[in-house]
């Protein structure tokens, strides 16, 4: 068999070996104790032609549903935005996605260069004075901004909301039980933080603050009344932001004084992807830059004086820093956050503001249409952004196996996160539901109430 | 080259968005709350178009040429495997629609678990972490919880000289303190040094096999008994796996842990800097630590569970960098048991068909049987004042992406060179033949390789500046832009 994706032919690799003076490839391997050579063949499934792998997968994805041929109304942190072709096509271009991170910025420009443009859109959008080239995700980004706070304020004690989306949650509490911080939860009360809570818990000894705007129930936060109560005390605050596209309407979290914003991107021109890959954004202040994970792409110029761009202040980074280093990240999401740069391109300014207003105005008519069923009670009454929160007549499992029966991917049963909210239903909206879909979704739902 | 935001101009949008379809309502969110003032560029879908694809021109990937990047696999990406991560059952699945409509997903990442742990000789996987550097925080995590577990105080971490910087930096995050061991003369770790510092109060230690230098460990079965005798535990940088696949398994080395990177050795595309995905694999006894959730297969009915008590716990939301498992499942399937040693087989083929070729310009710090890649000096050029980085810069000029330069930080002046076996042999021999004719350059006329490259976009770039004068963003009616 010839192997396939490498082009030697027999006589090549005879050539090559005579050059070596080896008589046989086993050669190369002679110095690998025979007791660890393997002497059969790994157990795994005969090779494919591409004929037989294009069908198996196309097999195997069409096991699943998806939300192009049924109307979806989940979110929880993976968000059904529209994604112009223009993104797809742009990302497919092999000279970005086949490069490696721009260690030779002279033949990187082009994607330094789009990820200047997303540091600057992002900074823009959360109001940080300096945004990374991106993390994993949006739950590692607020992992990240954790660990960054105790290595700024020395302190081990972290103080995250309940209404923090609880996979973020999970994620942080890994990573602080790993770093030996200490996490402390307030409770949430019609689907914010409690201020009331929140002034009791914090301490002199609390590093930092996390809250997520809007909260995981799609409620607004007060963040003027929080930044108060953490300013106050000296504790810096975290804001995680997982739903992007509620910036083209909310206040940013820095105007209202966040000293670390973090984030998912995926609303912003990533595909669902059944969980991934998204995209982790964080910005902070200039003065915390030192203890700022990730990588950063800065402008300088080259040696004719024309403007170009570096990966810089490498001196935090691992591979410079290495035990020292105040976080390991090194490969990031950059193709993902050249899909956002391209998106909040095509968007602009007006684009944003329009599609935040199109989720909410949505939103806000599923809600009411929603309410006036029989049995289906708002959990929370307190501004909404596209989420919102029901307790239903019947158990939502039941509710969104009649929904997939119509095809509709119903809304998120919150219980398995909060085994006190019983029997409810949280719904996103987004401008990919039409009037239609949430008349549909709104019929379904009173025929089963 | 203009920024995006130096083409906007006011009124001119990407797209159009559907019209309100619902009456429109007063919001209802209280003034102060709300957003005053947004900037972004205003440009056509054209505009975009034109930009991005400019600044795509400015970028060297695979496709574009030879990218002999030392401990980072580039090798070439099959396109099949982009069409399969795209088909609409993948792309379009929401991560928290049931598990009844979510099979084909699910059955993937419980096969692909199943392959790696095959080709590891690994007892159990996680597809959770999305990095290499995620998978190696995602490992010692587990150790961590092991040792919590067995009650053993446990705080420190050896790392040998030549591993790379996540080794130790993932350690610092698990707040382990790091002991390094310096490498012996052949370039592996000196047993006796190990022996010397392995204590009771050390989790284990971090290994690459083969080592970043791409030479293999070849005591590993002796450094495992000296580990495992007091007590420690094996990591497994798989950064390098592609010289092995198919030839040896990190678990037969009696590994305890080991990540993959699947963006290295399996073929995903490193997308300027990511996504990847370093998936963890452990032996039996750390299985119960594993990061929630698992996947179960019951009958033909794939689902999570997530009641692991003794898991360290989620290391990212959802489920892990689905899109690229997609891809590195894609990939398994395509070569099958036969076609993955063959990868591993011509990587190291190439790399000493390679190394044989570049021998006589450069200094080798040491002389061993070398696998998929090779670690070179430019010590005799720096004598002649000419650094490793003004020889990689050079590269550029003759259409190449040069080596990793700089590392592993034992060896001076390095260049580590990893060709990968997508590269055909005259690909190889006009690689070797740049770097001798940049060697008589060095003889000739040493001032047009310091000066290069000659023939990119920009020239060589004054980092210097970057990092003393930090410009980490476009400012709007900055004069230095203008």
């Amino acid at each position: 068999m010839t192997l396939l994706f490498a082009p030697h032919s027999e006589k090549d690799k005879q050539e090559m070996l005579e050059f070596l003076g080896l008589k046989s490839i086993d050669d190369l391997f002679a110095d690998i104790d025979e007791k660890l050579v393997l002497r059969t063949p790994l157990n795994l499934p005969s090779s494919m032609s591409e004929i037989e792998l294009t069908r198996h997968m196309l097999m195997l994805s069409e096991k699943n549903g998806e939300v192009l041929h049924k109307s979806c109304f989940i979110g929880a942190g993976a968000y059904n935005h529209f994604i112009p072709s223009v993104v797809n096509h742009i990302v497919s271009r092999a000279e970005f996605y086949t490069s490696y991170t721009p260690y030779q910025p002279e033949v990187s420009q082009g994607m330094l260069q789009a990820i200047f443009e997303y540091q600057t859109m992002i900074a823009e959008l959360v109001d940080m004075e300096v945004v990374n080239a991106s993390v994993y995700d949006g739950a590692t980004a607020l992992a990240e901004a954790v660990i960054m706070v105790s290595n700024i304020t020395g302190k081990k004690e972290i103080i995250i909301s309940s209404a923090v989306h609880p996979e973020y949650k999970e994620v942080v509490k890994t990573y602080c039980s790993a770093r030996e911080l200490m996490l402390k939860e307030v409770e949430f009360c019609n689907g914010v933080t409690s201020l009331e809570d929140l002034e009791k818990i914090v301490s002199k000894n609390s590093a930092a603050v996390v809250v997520q705007n809007p909260t995981f129930f799609g409620c607004i936060e007060n963040l003027s009344g929080i930044e108060k109560i953490c300013h106050e005390k000296e504790i810096l605050l975290i804001v995680s932001v997982v739903e992007p596209t509620s910036l083209g309407m909310l206040k940013p979290p820095g105007e209202c004084g966040a000293d670390i914003v973090t984030g998912e991107g995926q609303s912003f021109g990533n595909p669902l992807n059944y969980g991934g890959p998204y995209l982790g954004f964080m910005g902070t202040k200039n003065k915390y830059v030192r203890f700022f994970p990730g990588r950063l792409v800065g402008a300088t110029t080259d040696a004719q004086g024309r403007r170009g761009y570096v990966l810089t202040l490498q001196a935090r980074e691992q591979h410079i820093r290495r035990e020292r280093a105040f976080s390991n990240i090194c490969t990031n999401q950059a193709l993902n956050a050249l899909a956002t740069v391209v998106y909040l391109s095509l968007l602009g300014k007006v684009g944003l503001v329009e599609l935040a207003n199109l989720c909410y105005q949505k939103a806000h008519y599923a809600y009411d249409a929603i309410a006036e069923i029989n049995g289906f009670k708002p959990v929370f009454v307190f501004p909404f952004y596209n989420e919102f929160v029901f307790e239903c007549p019947i158990s939502p499992r039941k509710i969104n196996k009649q929904l997939l029966k119509h095809k509709i991917i119903g809304g998120l049963e919150l219980e398995r996160f909060y085994p006190d909210l019983k029997n409810t239903m949280m719904f996103c909206v987004t401008e990919r539901n039409s009037k239609a879909d949430i008349d549909k979704l709104v019929e379904v739902l009173e025929n089963i109430a | 080259m203009k920024l995006i935001f130096e083409i906007s101009s006011p009124g001119r949008r990407g797209i159009e968005l559907p019209k309100l379809d619902v009456p429109p309502r007063e919001v209802d969110i209280p003034e102060n709350l709300l957003r005053k003032k947004l900037f972004l560029p205003e440009v056509s879908e054209v505009d975009v178009v034109r930009h991005y694809t400019a600044l795509s021109r400015m970028n060297y990937g695979v496709d574009n040429g030879f990218y002999p990047l030392g401990s980072c696999t580039m090798k070439y990406n099959p396109k099949v495997n982009e069409d399969a991560s795209r088909l609409p059952g993948f792309m379009f699945a929401h991560p928290y629609q049931s598990e009844e409509i979510s099979q084909g997903c699910l059955e993937l990442m419980f096969n692909l678990e199943k392959y790696l742990c095959e080709i590891t000789g690994m007892d159990a996987f996680t597809l959770q972490p999305a990095a290499g550097a995620h998978g190696e925080l995602t490992g010692l995590m587990m150790m961590k919880a092991y040792f919590r577990h067995k009650k053993e105080k446990r705080t420190k971490i050896i790392v040998p000289d030549l591993s790379h910087g996540t080794n130790p930096a993932s350690a610092s995050m698990c707040a382990f303190d790091v002991l390094t061991i310096k490498s012996n003369k052949e370039g592996r770790v000196d047993l006796d040094a190990l022996k010397d510092i392995m204590t009771e109060d050390v989790a284990g230690i971090m290994l690459t096999n083969p080592n970043t230098l791409g030479i293999f460990e070849k005591d590993i079965l002796k450094i495992a008994d000296i580990v495992h005798s007091s007590g420690g535990l094996l990591y497994c940088d798989g950064a390098n796996m592609n010289a092995l696949l198919g030839i040896a398994r990190p678990g037969d080395m009696r590994f305890d842990i080991v990540h993959l990177n699947l963006h290295k050795t399996f073929s995903t595309p490193h997308g300027g800097g990511g996504p990847g995905a370093g998936p963890v694999g452990v032996k039996r006894a750390l299985e119960p630590f594993l990061p929630v959730p698992r996947i179960n297969k019951t009958g033909k009915n794939y689902s999570l569970t997530y009641d692991c008590p003794l898991s360290i716990g989620r290391v990212k939301s959802f489920y892990g960098n689905f899109g690229v498992m997609v891809k590195a499942y894609a990939y398994i399937l395509a070569l099958g048991a036969e076609g993955l040693r063959q990868v591993a087989e011509v990587s190291v083929l190439n790399a000493n068909y390679l190394l044989r070729k570049l021998r006589p310009f450069f200094d080798l710090t040491y002389e061993q049987p070398y696998k998929h890649e090779f670690v070179l000096s430019g010590a005799r050029q720096a004598k002649k004042g000419v650094r490793m980085v003004d020889i990689a810069k050079r590269l550029l000029d003759y259409g190449f992406h040069p080596p990793t330069i700089y590392f592993p930080l034992i060896v001076e002046e390095a260049m580590m060179v990893e060709p990968t076996e997508t590269e055909k042999k005259e690909t190889l021999d006009a690689f070797a033949e740049a770097l001798e004719k940049i060697n008589e350059e060095i003889e000739r006329d040493p001032e047009i390789v310091k000066t290069s490259p000659h023939t990119t976009s920009v020239s060589r770039l004054d980092m210097v500046k970057a990092s003393k004068e930090p410009i980490l963003k476009w400012i709007s009616h900055s004069n230095d832009y203008i």
